[in-house]
């Protein structure tokens, strides 16, 4: 293999979704022999540029170039032929057949009548030399998240991929599970594998890669050669030279009077993960009347979690929820709701809305018994409230006759967050709300945000756009792993500490 | 005027659907009298049979009035739940158990008069199929069994309960051939109509299907429940209390079932009997699912299907051919529906 010709390479490639720029003029080249990481924040242009490699998405410019040789993938059905292979977050495995029929049914070549013993064979030969040992007759339904994720790599050795893209591979894996990968990626390595391992997290990459590639807002950032980078350098470069020390916002108080009681409150809340949900440890946190508390954390450190902890959704295991001084520890969701909390999600088609009926009916779904007149909805005094509560955030008032899933994604999150907003809300959780919005729809979200506030409720602005929340936040707090790990007022913090401690490379801080 | 225009709107499609189940109705006769003619039968007369002893006289009419009195509760018993996305495939034993307490009622209380008798043994009809349906929607709510499973296997039970019943405790002096309970006493006979077979179950069963449209479309429990069969996940989220309609949404369309067995025991044939239901309870759920839960729907459904299984006893003595030929043209009814769907976007 000649090592100056990369094995893969892309060039400017850009790739544009309406007005959102997902790459923008992106190179990158993986060498047979070395372990490449992809490095940057969510939403900065990885999972696109690795769906353009697969061949699941066509870029709007710039080429793909296979040992030198420019080539085009219509579909992944190509890239795989081509010797290109991925392994998705969520594993495309059929849980009721074997490992052996498993990888066999992925495999493109396989005669229609073929031997499972052989394949199984090949299964043991490849999983001795590269630390992947399953046992091919197991089913898969019975096997642990580490084995499935060696089961998918097998997949794509037996179908003689030479470049293997990870997308975020450790992020269902324990700890010992994450070091067992790693050693896997050497082995590959040394049989001259090229790896494209994308990821967020930092202390991952200073373990296992050559080099690093770091994105950001869809460009490539910069990168660096075997032993060049520390942790400061990727993250001022994953995070860049902005101003998140909190701007000041002069149409509002910077903080809120000392006095104002806490519409939540919580006490070394804690409560269990099963599954791929991330468990919240010992959690205590105060949220004031008139004030944005803003969580930083990458995916998956137990956002969600916090937010349904807070709504109602998940039980505590240890310590207690207060809300307005009431301890409200065992309450439902509708008694939560019911005494002033509102929820704007990041997808009101899953989360908040159904799409088979109607806007109007959408409207009065969650309002508890505000709307009830005997054993029916108000529909008149329900249409005018809303009305009124769409006026108020200015936004129009659309049709309420068509299914709401006839809507458009920004209409369909103004519906919502008029239906949450129509009763003056003492605490609003917003968990990723801007999440998918054009730039229009965003900026009026954290309007409303802000207005929200500005009219004395608390709120909790969960996001993972680090700008959103220094714009907003009046305080910011840092989740990583299920646990706060920083606190910090509006104007005291300081980008490089919370990249380190959203990506666990620095330990507690409170400010 | 502004709902004149709305219902307007709403009737074109309502148009469109009825013209496409008479065609699939259509083509399926058509080869109904493909399969007759192969088993060398007459189709146009086998039809024309089935149509002089059903739609021909009043007679006819009056005995499928009380064929769609079952048909209709348990068609009832299968919409509801499905409207929160729950599959009852539990009809048939919650007509059973629904005729079992009733029978229990009428027996225990035989001197009761009959202003208070028969409330009282269609509400313990009710209650029958209610609770038995509701096991299955605890078992559902606590994530412990899918309901359709235990809806299904929970038919096997409810025929031994009565076969237990006949053949012990309730077994009627001087029957010794045929296990049955006693001949109920006149208190407890449903009134007749018009000197048919048709039974107050009958209006009961239109009572009930008007129910169940008032409380879906016009009711805020109505709201909540398609809430949860339109966004399980939304629907919690927003506070409605899913669990609990699981079961009660069960229950409920369990006791209609249940009603549809008292309408039997009470109207029909007097006394318990183990051939109480020739399968109503899967023909309902046929029922449900060909109308697409919608009440006209079912009303359309349960005449046809009425029909349909009137045949099987004309052929059966005009034709000389097994009742069970019925199952072939209620297969291909089926078969040309499902056939139908993905065409027009695949599966739901």
């Amino acid at each position: 293999m000649n090592p100056v010709v990369p094995l893969l390479e892309v060039r400017a490639i850009t790739k544009r979704y309406g007005a959102v720029t997902a790459n923008e003029g992106v190179d990158l080249s993986l060498r047979g022999g070395e372990v490449h990481a992809l490095l940057g924040e969510n939403g900065a242009g990885k999972s696109t540029l690795s769906k353009v490699i697969y061949g699941f998405t066509r870029p709007d410019s710039g080429e793909l170039f296979l040992e030198g040789q420019p080539v085009v993938f219509p579909s992944p059905r190509e890239a795989r032929a081509a010797g290109i292979g991925m392994v998705f977050q969520n594993f495309m495995l059929i849980p009721a057949l074997s490992v052996a029929e498993n990888i066999a049914l992925f495999l493109a070549d396989l005669p229609p009548v073929f031997r499972l013993k052989a394949v199984g064979r090949q299964i043991r030969e490849f999983g001795e030399r590269f630390g992947l040992v399953v046992d091919p007759s197991a089913t898969v339904r019975q096997l642990a998240v580490g084995d499935l994720q060696k089961v998918e790599i097998l997949k794509l050795l037996l179908g003689r991929a030479r470049v293997l893209i990870f997308d975020e591979p450790t992020k269902v894996l324990a700890p010992h599970e994450a070091t067992a990968l790693f050693q896997v990626f050497a082995a590959l390595k040394a049989e001259g594998y090229a790896i494209l391992f994308i990821t967020h997290k930092l202390r991952e990459v200073l373990a296992c890669a050559d080099r690093i590639t770091v994105m950001r807002q869809g460009r490539v950032q910069g990168g660096f050669g075997p032993g060049e980078a520390t942790v400061e350098a990727l993250v001022s470069m994953m995070f860049g030279e902005q101003d998140l020390a909190g701007r000041p916002d002069p149409e509002a108080p910077t903080s809120p009077p000392p006095s104002s009681r806490p519409t939540l409150e919580l006490r070394g809340a804690s409560s269990p993960g099963t599954g791929s949900e991330t468990a919240l440890k010992g959690l205590d946190l105060s949220i004031r009347a008139g004030e944005i508390v803003g969580v930083a954390g990458v995916s998956g450190s137990g956002q969600k979690e916090l937010g349904d902890l807070i709504l109602g959704l998940r039980p505590l295991s240890a310590g207690s929820k207060w809300f307005c001084g009431v301890d409200a520890s065992h309450w439902s969701i509708a008694r939560m709701r019911e005494g002033g909390v509102a929820f704007v999600p990041e997808d009101p088609l899953v989360m908040a809305a159904v799409p088979g009926m109607s806007v109007r009916e959408n409207l009065v779904l969650g309002t508890g018994r505000r709307y009830w007149m005997d054993v029916r909805i108000d529909w008149r005094r329900l249409e005018a409230a809303m009305g009124q509560s769409f006026r108020a955030l200015a936004f129009p008032v659309p049709r309420l006759d068509p299914p709401m899933g006839a809507l458009s994604g920004g209409t369909l999150q103004r519906v919502v967050i008029a239906r949450e907003m129509a009763h003056a809300p003492t605490l609003v959780v917003a968990l990723y709300p801007t999440r998918g919005l054009d730039v229009r729809s965003t900026t009026s979200v954290r309007d409303l945000l802000r207005r929200a506030r500005d009219g004395g409720s608390g709120i909790l602005l969960i996001s993972e756009d680090l700008e959103e929340l220094a714009e907003m936040s009046d305080r910011l707090l840092v989740l990583y792993g299920g646990a706060l790990v920083g606190d910090f007022p509006r104007g005291q913090w300081q980008v490089e500490e919370v990249g380190h401690l959203m990506t666990g490379s620095k330990e507690t801080v409170h400010g | 005027m502004a709902e004149s225009r709305l219902a307007a709107r709403k009737d074109a499609p309502a148009l469109r659907v009825v013209l496409r189940y008479a065609a699939i109705c259509a083509v399926a006769l058509a080869l109904f009298a493909a399969v007759l003619l192969v088993a060398g039968k007459d189709p146009l007369k086998a039809y024309a049979d089935t149509f002089r002893s059903t739609l021909s006289s009043a007679y006819g009419l009056s005995e499928l009035l009380v064929r769609m009195t079952p048909l209709l509760l348990t068609a009832v018993a299968v919409a509801l739940p499905s409207r929160l996305g729950l599959i009852n495939v539990g009809g048939e034993g919650q007509l059973y158990m629904g005729a079992w307490l009733a029978t229990a009622g009428v027996l225990l209380f035989p001197a009761w008069p009959r202003w208070l008798l028969l409330p009282f043994a269609a509400l313990l009809g009710f209650l029958g199929g209610a609770l038995w349906a509701a096991i299955p929607g605890v078992l559902r709510a606590a994530r412990l069994v899918n309901e359709t499973i235990a809806t299904l296997l929970l038919n096997y039970v409810a025929p031994l309960i009565i076969s237990y019943s006949i053949f012990g405790p309730w077994r009627a002096e001087g029957s010794s051939a045929y296990p049955q309970s006693p001949a109920f006493p006149e208190a407890a006979q449903l009134p007749t109509f018009f000197d048919t077979r048709i039974h107050a179950g009958f209006l009961l069963a239109l009572v009930a299907l008007l129910a169940y449209w008032l409380l879906l479309e016009k009711t805020r429990w109505g709201v909540d429940m398609r809430a949860i069969g339109g966004n399980p996940e939304a629907a919690q989220r927003l506070g409605i209390p899913v669990a609990t309609w699981v079961v009660v949404a069960l229950a409920i369309g369990g006791g209609f079932a249940g009603l549809a067995g008292m309408g039997e025991v009470m109207g029909v044939h007097g006394r318990l009997r183990q051939s109480l239901s020739p399968g109503f309870g899967f023909t309902g759920f046929l029922i449900s699912w060909l109308a697409g839960g919608r009440p006209l729907g079912i009303l359309f459904m349960a005449f046809l299907l009425a029909i349909i299984t009137s045949a099987g006893d004309t052929l059966q003595i005009t034709q000389g051919l097994p009742y069970a030929v019925v199952n072939i043209l209620l297969a291909l009814i089926l078969f040309l529906v499902l056939a139908r769907q993905p065409l027009r976007g695949g599966a739901k």
